[in-house]
């Protein structure tokens, strides 16, 4: 779709739904919690910085959970961090989307069997949105996760569903 | 420069009432073992003796020998009674550039080892790591409690070779 992408010709006015214009603002502002938690981090990092530029798609780190719209959950989550990932996730505002960077957790990753420390899937206490595969997932991998996210919030509706 | 064969000589005569051998068969370097309960003594000694000087901890680390008695548990997993839990202390002396490897072992239903972190304050992490992942308990550490495990953690000690992790830690399924 896109809004921009036709030159004007003599008048400024666009027509479009309510609804695309949100979900387009929504996609195209995703503030990410500013929150990394082992390798898979480094790699975030390095899709933030100049190279491969996360900003291009409006993806910022924010300090607080509280002014963000997204949290990447970078890297192994133990369960003693498990907890302080659902406060923070709670104390984000809606819309809220999460994405799961790596096999750690997506699933437990390479401690999926003797770590007694390690939360299997941290889908086991917040929604995940996307799952990004990779140990770690290279930038190109985590790119396509945000664009993935961003097709499923194109797809957002405000009206109520059918049952 | 002393050989541990030579530092143990010189232990042996300063602690005559101590148990105090040593296993020069060991395909690394030779270990020197204690008893747990003269460790602050000895260690002491160590540190401050002229010719000695074992100015730095390098490694303090806990093992879990399971040389016990195994019994089977009904679901098949195994239970060890008696037997010891040893704690190893790799020292080093940058004044004379020599090494040692200080040993001991306590009973595994009453790990007490005495704690060496008013002797170097390295110490200190180590051993919470130790008695976080093995339970063994430092006689005279300021504060001992778990470092890496949560603080309410109550399903045992994680590297103990018995030791069987729980079904759920606050509502959280912990197995795969």
């Amino acid at each position: 779709m896109g809004l921009l992408d036709q030159q004007f010709s003599d008048s400024n006015i666009v027509i479009t739904k309510a609804e695309d214009l949100m979900n387009w603002a929504r996609l195209s502002s995703l503030w990410q919690l500013g929150f990394g938690l082992a390798c898979c981090a480094i790699e975030m990092m390095a899709t933030s910085a100049s190279h491969y530029d996360f900003d291009r798609f409006g993806v910022i780190p924010r300090p607080s959970p509280r002014q963000s719209d997204i949290i990447i959950i970078s890297g192994t989550v133990t369960l003693k961090m498990a907890l302080r990932i659902k406060r923070l996730y709670e104390q984000m505002p809606d819309p809220k989307y999460i994405i799961s960077m790596g096999s750690c957790s997506n699933c437990g990753g390479p401690y999926w069997e003797h770590g007694y420390h390690v939360l299997k899937g941290v889908d086991r206490v917040i929604p995940v949105d996307v799952f990004v595969p990779g140990c770690p997932p290279r930038p190109e991998a985590l790119l396509e996760g945000l664009l993935k996210l961003q097709e499923k919030i194109r797809m957002e509706t405000l009206r109520k569903k059918s049952v | 420069m002393k050989k541990a064969e030579a530092i143990f000589e010189i232990l042996k005569n300063k602690f005559p009432d101590a148990d105090i051998q040593i296993d020069s068969e060991t395909p690394t370097e030779p270990i020197i073992s204690i008893p747990p309960k003269r460790v602050y003594d000895i260690s002491l000694f160590l540190r401050d003796e002229e010719g000695l000087l074992f100015d730095s901890l390098m490694c303090l680390s806990g093992v879990d020998d399971a040389n016990g008695e195994k019994i089977k548990q009904e679901d098949d997993s195994e239970i060890i009674k008696g037997g010891t839990l040893s704690v190893y202390y790799h020292l080093y002396s940058v004044s004379l550039k020599h090494k040692v490897t200080i040993k001991t072992s306590a009973d595994r239903e009453n790990p007490e080892v005495d704690s060496v972190e008013p002797v170097w304050k390295t110490a200190d992490w180590h051993e919470r790591e130790a008695y976080d992942m093995f339970g063994i308990i430092f006689l005279n550490h300021p504060n001992l409690q778990r470092i890496l495990m949560p603080y309410d953690w109550d399903a045992g000690y994680p590297l103990r070779k018995d030791y069987k992790n729980p079904e759920f830690y606050k509502g959280m399924k912990v197995p795969y």
